[in-house]
């Protein structure tokens, strides 16, 4: 596999330029995620009506993939229920890990399928999403530190 | 020394299909054959338990462990073979001396001096301690450019301190700590040291009775020879006066259910059948290294960190971390707008092995205020071309992100 297929132009256009960059004032839901092993670290800020996500900004550092792939995902989820977030994570976990998924489902998404060959790699690609899970989570989870 | 590059077979084999370059030493150190064979060659031949049997196998396999030991303390110039203590590895050996020379010898509100240039292997054990006893870390400044900032480090003595604890060579900035001026200092305050020498005993000569450090501890990984197996090295007044670290079998004289004799140093801190294998391809490491010589073996890394550092810091956007006249052959650095997780994932796609991250030293990152860095470290094996093969990798890696 050539480096250009892990790292496509969009991967490193969106690391080094993030969309849905900044603070949400009128978030329902917000969650830090943070990954010890490289220090990546960043907050998701939601905005959800019933079932659907209205709004979604993040901030944080981290490296290409991390922040990559934060930034993808806002664009992806915003306009989505939550069932549907949770069965594109499903793809794109499937994808990170094995190399392949349904590409229709996943759209851009798809780009990070270069992420499985390098496993060590996964957590970078995935850190969003699991915050983003960890944060819808909280309000049907009142015990939880938030 | 390049020709013994043919000791090492692993440096044939490929990393992402291509040819491995190894600049991962400062982690854990390749393998030369001699140290392999000999531990295959003890299990083939050789393999008892020691101190127990009454049969020579058992004999034979006892001698060659105490050799060992007076292998090591030739190597390091300790002045008794008793002074020397077979532990797991560095990070077991200062946690033992934590735990059994601290918390005999140490009360609430004792001090101890740390350097902000420390694994965590030297941390973590007296924040133990400080949390166990409540004593408390005083900690030596590092300059700009990766020194210790030794005015401050005067300063740091109080009526409590009771040891300071410091790395010999650091293993993010490669810097090589002046031991001997800290001992002195601390010496005049009858303060013992502890000297962290996993970063230092593969790659210079080490005289610990030059040095004057009270303990001095390595790692046989480090060191070309196999993981499982470390040195302490302590004076051996501080050593009599310890008690026991781990009890079990092998470190007793007698037992009875009202009342234990413990053997005497070192045996008494080395409960259980240790690594034995381990220790034996310790002594074909050391074997090893004394055979190309250590101030060769300086030398050639040298050689290699002067023509690295300035390589490196010529690539426009990277910024070196350690920059002290007196450095290992470790380099930090970091780039401008590549993450260096994202720089090691090419580096590792070109086949070469780094280090990106905190490297177990997150206060010194949060003292340079980086998340992490990209740490290049050389072994005896490593040559020129590989560098220049860095370079360009790095070259490509600023194409890419740009």
């Amino acid at each position: 596999m050539s480096l250009r297929e892990l790292y496509q132009e969009i991967i490193v256009d969106h690391g080094k330029q993030p969309r849905n960059l900044g603070q949400l004032a009128d978030a329902t839901h917000s969650q830090t995620g943070h990954n010890p092993l490289c220090g990546d670290r960043l907050t998701l800020y939601l905005v959800t009506r019933g079932e659907q996500i209205e709004d979604v900004r993040f901030e944080g550092s981290g490296c290409a993939i991390s922040v990559a792939s934060a930034s993808l995902m806002t664009e992806v989820i915003k306009g989505k229920t939550i069932s549907e977030v949770e069965a594109l994570f499903h793809q794109f976990h499937v994808l990170v890990t094995e190399g392949k998924a349904d590409e229709a489902e996943l759209g851009k998404l798809a780009v990070f399928s270069g992420v499985a060959e390098f496993p060590i790699r996964v957590k970078c690609a995935t850190l969003a999403w699991h915050t983003l899970r960890a944060a819808l989570l909280n309000e049907m989870n009142p015990i939880s530190t938030e | 020394m390049a020709m013994r590059r043919d000791d090492f077979p692993i440096l044939q084999e490929k990393n992402r299909n291509k040819p491995i370059i190894y600049f991962d030493s400062a982690s854990s150190a390749q393998k030369p054959r001699q140290v392999v064979e000999a531990i295959a060659d003890f299990y083939y031949r050789g393999y008892a338990n020691i101190h127990r049997g009454i049969y020579e196998l058992s004999e034979r396999s006892s001698e060659l462990y105490e050799n060992t030991r007076a292998r090591v303390r030739q190597f390091i110039n300790a002045r008794h073979a008793e002074e020397i203590v077979f532990v797991r590895s560095t990070t077991e050996g200062i946690n033992l001396i934590a735990q059994a020379y601290g918390r005999s010898h140490w009360q609430a509100g004792d001090e101890v001096i740390v350097s902000e240039m420390e694994h965590h292997s030297n941390i973590v054990p007296w924040y133990l301690l400080k949390e166990q006893m409540g004593i408390k870390l005083k900690i030596i400044p590092v300059t700009d450019e990766g020194t210790l900032d030794l005015e401050a480090y005067q300063k740091l003595f109080s009526s409590r301190t009771k040891l300071v604890a410091v790395t010999h060579a650091s293993n993010v900035l490669g810097t090589i700590n002046p031991i001997k001026e800290i001992t002195a200092a601390a010496h005049a305050h009858s303060v013992p040291v502890l000297v962290d020498g996993a970063q230092a005993a593969p790659h210079m000569p080490v005289d610990v009775q030059d040095l004057d450090c009270d303990f001095y501890l390595f790692s046989g990984h480090k060191l070309y020879g196999p993981s499982g197996v470390g040195v302490l090295y302590g004076k051996k007044t501080y050593l009599d006066a310890m008690p026991p670290y781990h009890g079990g079998g092998g470190m007793i004289e007698t037992v009875s259910f009202s009342k234990i004799h413990f053997a005497k140093t070192p045996h008494k801190f080395e409960a259980g059948t240790p690594d034995i294998a381990g220790v034996i391809g310790l002594q074909a490491a050391i074997d090893y290294v004394h055979g190309i010589g250590m101030e060769a073996i300086f030398a050639h890394e040298q050689l290699l960190l002067a023509y690295a550092q300035p390589a490196l810091a010529a690539i426009p956007g990277l910024r070196l971390m350690g920059t002290a006249p007196h450095k290992v052959g470790v380099i930090s650095f970091v780039m401008e707008h590549i993450h260096p997780h994202d720089l090691g994932t090419v580096l590792d796609h070109e086949g070469i092995a780094v280090r990106a991250g905190h490297h177990c030293a997150q206060p010194l990152m949060e003292r340079f205020g980086v998340p992490a860095t990209v740490r290049v470290s050389f072994g005896l094996y490593n040559h020129q071309q590989e560098i220049d093969k860095l370079v360009e990798a790095i070259q490509l890696a600023k194409r890419l992100f740009s």
